[in-house]
């Protein structure tokens, strides 16, 4: 099963607010993020440090750990039997049976994440035991084999212990684990940033395998927007802890609409071309203790006028399924022509010529 | 070109937190000034200041010379207007006893612990930096006196030393810093070992930084929590060896709570009763010991920024909503704390929610 | 044994010179203190970890040399051995033509011409120090300022060199209060500070915001052209070498396997390696999906395989790689590559050119503009 299902989402999260510590002191680290997940859908989280996009993912399943806490805004889950399942106002019972079951993590250096005094076999057992307690022991050590089998490893290294196996075989460990109860949906924190480019690109393709194969959705945070295009459907960019532009893939890499996507795309040298002098974004992520006034952006923006200093933009339509943040969108003034690119046909290949025209620009 | 961090003043309506501008100056002071909030820190600290003025006044408040007898009675009288903590056999006054004994017990154990610090510094950062021979043989060291048996020793090094040596406070804490500094250097040899290939280590080395100037320099401060909290158990351990020594009657017991309670414990005080003899003396020493403990407890949170943030060193917070976030938070279960009033911003309209109420699973 | 210098042939003589670089590091043996003489006689010769075997390598002034390879190439392993913190279990290091000297001396004398930028910003600086410190500590140690107002003067100078200003603004700053970025100019101003020839950066950007990365690869190719600085810089992201290197030096398993100038390695690469590391690399301009030839994890360290090492995973591997280690053979103007496709008896004849129609690209001419074409 492939491609978006765009009638009802799996995920919805609106209008999230998440804070560090609590009272005037407290750091807002998410601020009002609202995203969709649809059905076998591959959602990139795309942010620096200080973005909050890791907080996001960690609160909308309340697994953020003090001093986080969420201040506001809505997490539910449809899981298609016709029921909505509220996280925010869930309890610990209920969470535990949807935890792993219906939504699943592999966290950054999940690798690291393996107990290295057990054997692969009694891991994945584990979480099979804790949510499937009928099943026997034989019926767990077949379905841990055929889970690490779908991953592209063989099931003798079911007896093997985690120190044996390379960085990148512990990831696909941690993936196998993760969709061990066939969930729904799967978070992905960084999942390929610790291990080698190679290995990298080999576990992006697994993914997008087994997607196809079992229809799960994925939400896959990272740093790398690069990557996202080899593997999303549709990109969420945060910056701050805010929303600033959310689109498919295609049309974000061809066509973004916001400045900091525009920066972001072309702080990516690229591998092939002339080589021309680029400068990124100038300035560095705002301390989230003191963040600028109006536009969290607007200080490192090329585009700011007045009114970027004085109110923050809202997250609006800027084009069919997009929206995005910026005043130069939808204020008063003419929009840059460096954002004004033309969408490009739906299904078309990305043009090699995107990513020369930011280098450029 | 840099954009400084915090250097953007807040326009408009964005609440800024409080002290912004001033927090790269005050970042320094505000690490010391935290400390006192604490209420262990802040428990251990007056504790332990009330001993130190009690050591200090303490000879020259006392209503009598510790020594000086009353009256010729075999029999040790209990607490009354002149004698508020009554008497011993020998009819001397139980107060100005312990008035008195404090300061020889500070005095003892303070230099305990800073002769145990030095050595277990300079032979655990050793071991630990050098490596090779110089660490094998250090360890070596450490252990030999790790493994042996404390009490046994002091007995022998105190027998050996006789009435002349065993006045000596300089001696004294010199020798139970003998059998108290190896822990401390296994603790710290451990730490620099996992410090010596840090980054900012290898980078003072290509600098051209000599080896003992790292160590001084660069060592040395990032260990400071553990350095204090060694410290602080060395002294707490020879508060109570020396008052062992004193009950032992191997040191000399004028006057010190030890030899408050080796008196005590030779008249049989506490099979007959004489609760006002040898009670204050133990209570003393237990709560120096305490005060110790307290501030011990204290440099924990303070190493350890993640006990901090959870609230547990904070004042509980006025509103109750803050102190139950805070507290009692269970496990993975991120709590929710919404504040009134609060507009998110930003919040687009979506997409179309489903029609249904929601629903939450038991 | 020492390979043949794989490397550009450089217009400036070199300054820093490696020839034949190889350490090896013993694994340890899980015996104890008193019988491990014994143990070790009876279990036979000890195993070695081979981070880098036979590496040669030039660098020269107003150039920077790009090292590429994954984690356990032995990449950081030769930083280490150029920077002098490690000494190599063979092979000669050469510095303005003269063999280094070991012990204290050659510390003090080498700390004054070559210098380090870290990976890890947050670890480089010492926490416990503010950013003058840091700064003072190099002209003190080199005795290169006196205290006071001479020392201030020269460290505002050299924050300056690395855009951090203005100076007072920073220097009363601990490394906590400064973002990822400020902290790496703030080790590139440290290392700047005893006017070193050579910089030796280990992966100076990995760790930084992706927007902020191409600011301080700015400022490296900035000081290779205004103060002709050699450059050593390693990576992992070809990518960003290309932006930044004129020379490109890719390392496999602890060997050197292909050397060149920058924009030659990435456009035509010669050697299986270069090209499954291109074909991996995330692009966002590539149109037919990426085909990765060689799966599979890297060789042991310890027992690495005979004759070339990366015969295990190559697409291409002939009996001959299992048997020799193939050589340097030339691929091109100052592009070297060691792989026995490239070698007239056993392989294809001659160097590859690109795929596209047109004259082969010249070390000495600049590359076409690119026409819009995938050139695998």
């Amino acid at each position: 099963m492939t491609g978006p299902g765009r009638d009802r989402p799996l995920l919805e999260i609106r209008g999230l607010c998440v804070d560090y510590g609590q009272g005037p002191a407290a750091v807002h680290a998410v601020a009002g993020a609202d995203l969709a997940l649809h059905r076998g859908e591959v959602l990139g989280l795309a942010g620096e440090s200080g973005s909050g996009k890791s907080t996001l993912a960690m609160a909308a399943t309340r697994l953020l750990r003090p001093p986080g806490v969420i201040t506001g805004g809505e997490v539910r889950l449809y899981p298609g039997d016709g029921t909505v399942v509220d996280l925010l106002e869930a309890g610990y019972p209920a969470l535990r049976v949807l935890r792993w079951s219906e939504v699943s993590l592999v966290l950054q250096s999940a690798m690291n994440a393996l107990n290295p005094v057990l054997t692969i076999r009694a891991q994945l057992g584990d979480a099979l035991a804790a949510h499937l307690p009928r099943m026997s022991g034989r019926q767990r050590r077949a379905r841990a084999a055929e889970l690490l089998e779908m991953v592209g490893i063989s099931g003798d290294r079911l007896a093997s212990y985690p120190h044996e196996l390379s960085g990148g075989m512990r990831q696909r460990v941690m993936i196998a684990m993760a969709l061990a109860l066939r969930p729904q949906v799967v978070i992905m924190d960084e999942p390929t940033t610790a291990l080698d480019v190679v290995t990298q690109r080999e576990i992006l393709e697994e993914l997008k395998d087994l997607r196809d194969r079992l229809g799960f959705s994925i939400l896959f945070i990272t740093h790398d927007l690069s990557l996202l295009i080899e593997i999303a459907d549709s990109i969420a960019v945060m910056y701050a802890g805010r929303l600033v532009e959310r689109a498919p893939a295609g049309a974000l890499f061809r066509a973004p609409r916001h400045p900091y996507t525009l920066g972001l795309l072309s702080s990516f040298p690229p591998l092939h071309g002339p080589r021309v002098a680029m400068t990124g974004i100038p300035g560095s992520p705002p301390d989230l203790r003191a963040l600028p006034g109006g536009c969290v952006f607007h200080p490192r923006c090329r585009f700011a006028v007045g009114r970027c200093a004085a109110q923050p933009p809202p997250l609006e339509a800027a084009g069919s399924g997009r929206l995005a943040a910026c005043w130069r969108l939808h204020g008063d003034g003419t929009v840059p022509p460096e954002l004004a690119a033309p969408e490009p046909a739906p299904a078309g290949p990305i043009d090699a010529g995107a990513c020369h025209d930011h280098a450029g620009a | 070109m840099a954009v400084g961090v915090g250097s953007e003043p807040a326009a408009g309506g964005a609440p800024a937190p409080g002290g912004a501008p001033g927090r790269a100056a005050a970042g320094r002071a505000a690490r010391w000034l935290r400390l006192p909030r604490s209420p262990k820190i802040a428990a251990g600290l007056a504790l332990l200041a009330f001993f130190v003025l009690w050591s200090v006044i303490g000879p020259f408040v006392a209503p009598y010379g510790p020594s000086r007898v009353f009256q010729n009675s075999p029999v040790p009288l209990p607490p009354s207007g002149a004698h508020w903590l009554g008497t011993t056999n020998l009819q001397q006054d139980v107060f100005s006893q312990l008035l008195v004994g404090g300061g020889d017990m500070l005095l003892v154990s303070f230099l305990a612990g800073v002769i145990a610090t030095v050595l277990s510094v300079v032979v655990g950062v050793t071991a630990g930096y050098r490596g090779g021979l110089a660490d094998e043989l250090l360890s070596m060291l450490a252990n030999i006196f790790l493994v042996m048996p404390a009490l046994p020793l002091l007995v022998i090094l105190f027998g050996f030393l006789g009435k002349a040596g065993s006045n000596d406070l300089f001696l004294v804490g010199l020798i139970i810093s003998v059998t108290g500094w190896a822990w401390g250097a296994r603790v710290l040899r451990a730490q620099t070992l996992s410090m010596r290939n840090r980054d900012y280590i290898v980078s003072a080395r290509v600098i051209g930084e000599r080896p003992w100037r790292i160590i001084v320099a660069e060592i040395l401060p990032n260990l400071t929590p553990i350095v204090a909290s060694s410290f602080l158990f060395t002294v707490l351990y020879a508060v109570g060896t020396y008052t062992a020594m004193a009950f032992l009657g191997l040191v000399n017991p004028n006057w010190n709570w030890g030899g408050m309670l080796f008196y005590a414990q030779n008249a049989n005080a506490e099979l007959t009763g004489y609760w006002w003899w040898f009670i204050p003396p133990g209570l003393a020493v237990a709560l120096l010991g305490t005060a110790l403990v307290l501030l011990n407890f204290g440099i924990d949170e303070f190493i350890n920024p993640r006990l901090r943030a959870a609230g547990l060193t904070r004042r509980p917070g006025r509103r109750g909503r803050a102190r139950r976030a805070g507290r009692g938070q269970q496990f993975a279960l991120t709590p929710v704390v919404r504040a009134a009033g609060r507009a998110s911003p930003g919040s687009a309209p979506g997409a179309a929610a489903s029609g249904r109420e929601p629903v939450v699973l038991p | 044994m020492t390979m043949p210098v794989l490397d550009a042939p450089e217009q400036a003589p070199p300054l820093l010179e490696a020839r034949g670089l190889t350490k090896h590091f013993a694994v340890r043996r899980a015996a104890a203190a008193g019988g491990r003489r014994l143990l070790r006689r009876a279990a036979g010769p000890r195993p070695v970890v081979h981070a880098v075997d036979g590496v040669s390598l030039r660098l020269a002034p107003a150039r920077v040399t790009a090292v590429v390879g994954e984690s356990g190439s032995g990449k950081s392993t030769l930083a280490r051995l150029l920077a002098g913190l490690i000494t190599p279990t063979a092979g000669t290091l050469l510095l303005g033509g003269q063999p280094v000297p070991a012990g204290q001396r050659r510390r003090a004398g080498y700390a004054e011409t070559v210098q380090m930028v870290l990976q890890d910003p947050f670890a480089s600086l010492n926490p416990v120090h503010d950013v003058y410190y840091h700064l003072s500590r190099p002209f003190t140690v080199h005795r290169l300022a006196r205290p006071g107002a001479d020392l201030d003067g020269k460290i505002a100078a050299v924050l300056e060199r690395v855009a951090l200003t203005p100076a007072d603004a920073f220097w009363r700053k601990y490394p906590h209060e400064l973002s990822g970025g400020q902290r790496q100019r703030v080790a590139i101003a440290r290392a700047l500070a005893v006017q070193p020839r050579i910089l030796l950066a280990d992966e100076p950007v990995s760790m930084l915001d992706v927007s902020i990365r191409l600011g301080v690869l700015n400022l490296l190719g900035d000081l290779r052209d205004r103060e002709h600085l050699a450059i050593l810089y390693i990576t992992h992201d070809i990518a960003s070498a290309r932006y930044l290197a004129d020379t490109i030096v890719v390392m496999y398993a602890g060997q050197a396997v292909e050397s060149g100038p920058a924009v030659r390695i990435t456009d035509s690469p010669a050697h299986p390696y270069t090209k499954l590391l291109l074909s991996a690399a995330p692009d966002p301009q590539r149109t037919a999906p990426a085909a990765v030839g060689g799966r599979g994890a890297p060789p042991s360290a310890v027992t690495p395989p005979s004759g070339c090492r990366f015969r295990t995973l190559c697409p291409h591997a002939m009996a001959v790689c299992a048997a020799r280690v193939p050589p340097a053979f030339p691929a091109g103007a100052g592009h070297v590559s060691s792989c026995w496709l490239l070698d007239p008896g056993h392989g294809s004849p001659g160097p590859p050119g690109p795929q596209r129609a047109g004259p082969a690209a010249d070390g000495d001419r600049p590359d076409p503009p690119y026409l819009g074409e995938e050139n695998r």
